[in-house]
């Protein structure tokens, strides 16, 4: 039950890139079609959940070491290395992945959405998360911040694939020549955004 | 001329916000008001300015296959610093900042200008167009978090002007995507730049 109210809040309630910004780039640079959208969403999901999971461990180490104040320095680095060794991997492995995944796969690296989905599992407080017993009662177990981060990169592919698809619509309509490009496309997330606030208060 | 033009670059010709649209995420999430968005876009300002510098000045003895990583923890050691500085100094600014301040690490702007312009200028030039650039970011933040915070909720700098409530929406997300697309708007018209 626990992981369905993580999920809902996740992708409706507190959408990371409607309600919550981050990743914000390139949910405007490659939405403009939606099977790259679907490619870009793959890559996130798939870096997010393994970056979090690593990052959830390096955690414990730095905590053990008497060392947070390296968090940022070495989870970006850990990330950065992470994109790299996931690209080396696809292209042995699966070459017909990595040939759709393409020049997404380096881009994650400076999406905000991975560092942010590392830093939240690590520090935010969860009012619906109480494991009794643990050292940290409000803090995220690693099962919890796995099953987070991926219900977080699924709400960012509902909201990147959605916005793909009105966006391929807007190509035809005609817009006027000042908000031609970003500021219509802010418009429109700004209205979608008002859509997704219609959830709020469902969790 | 030329070094004030570096300067002025950053604010109009080539805004990080208006005109390149980078850096979208800390524009979007924390110019709830217009302290907040100043700011963040001073701490932004901080880093840019420092890693612009540093970058600058150890570009040629780094090697090209490694530049990115190597920048990344250039950038990624002044933002630690700023992290530490805001909590000592302005808890109260770091509190509602929250997570924007380590996602300065993951800011397009920053290492945007330090591959595009601080691994091939001098250090001096690499400062002034932090400068620029970092106070072209502080003023457009300024100036949506003016817009958001006088809609949304009827004051100005913390300053109450409206009696009531204000349009809560633009304290909220829709209204941070329309301030923010309609300013564009504007700042297009008045400079003349096309789409």
């Amino acid at each position: 039950m626990e992981y369905v109210i993580m999920f809902i809040s996740a992708i409706f309630v507190n959408n990371i890139v409607l309600s919550q910004f981050l990743g914000v780039c390139p949910f405007l640079g490659v939405s403009k079609r939606v099977d790259t959208a679907l490619g870009m969403s793959a890559a996130v999901t798939f870096v997010v959940a393994l970056a979090t999971l690593v990052t959830y461990l390096l955690q414990g180490l730095l905590v053990k070491l008497h060392i947070e104040f390296m968090q940022t320095v070495s989870f970006i680095l850990v990330i950065a290395g992470l994109v790299q060794m996931v690209e080396i991997i696809l292209k042995k492995i699966s070459p017909s992945l990595y040939q759709a995944l393409g020049i997404f796969l380096p881009l994650i690296t400076t999406n905000c959405i991975v560092l942010g989905v590392a830093i939240q599992v690590v520090t935010n407080e969860y009012s619906f998360i109480n494991n009794v017993g643990a050292a940290n009662p409000n803090m995220m177990n690693l099962p919890q911040a796995v099953v987070f981060a991926v219900a977080t990169a699924i709400g960012y592919s509902v909201a990147l694939i959605l916005f793909a698809g009105i966006r391929e619509q807007l190509e035809l309509s005609n817009v006027p020549k000042v908000f031609k490009g970003v500021p219509i496309a802010l418009i429109t997330a700004g209205i979608l955004a008002l859509a997704f606030m219609g959830f709020s208060g469902l969790v | 001329m030329g070094k004030l033009k570096l300067i002025s670059d950053g604010i109009i010709k080539n805004n990080p916000t208006f005109v390149l649209v980078l850096g979208m995420c800390p524009t979007l999430g924390t110019t709830t008001s217009a302290i907040n968005g100043m700011g963040m876009g001073l701490a932004t300002t901080f880093v840019l300015i420092l890693s612009n510098i540093v970058i600058s000045s150890v570009a040629k003895i780094i090697p090209d296959k490694v530049r990115i990583p190597s920048y990344i923890v250039i950038i990624a050691s002044f933002v630690t610093i700023l992290q530490l500085l805001l909590q000592a100094y302005l808890p109260s600014l770091y509190e509602t900042l929250g997570l924007f301040i380590p996602l300065i690490v993951v800011n397009c702007i920053v290492l945007g200008r330090a591959e595009a312009f601080a691994n091939k200028h001098s250090v001096c030039d690499s400062a002034l167009d932090g400068i620029g650039t970092g106070l072209g970011f502080t003023i457009a933040l300024t100036v949506l978090g003016c817009v958001r915070e006088l809609l949304g909720s009827g004051s100005f700098f913390g300053l109450k002007l409206i009696e009531g409530d204000g349009m809560l929406a633009f304290i909220l997300a829709p209204g941070a995507f329309i301030a923010l697309a309609y300013l564009m708007v504007i700042f297009r018209k008045v400079t003349g730049k096309k789409a």
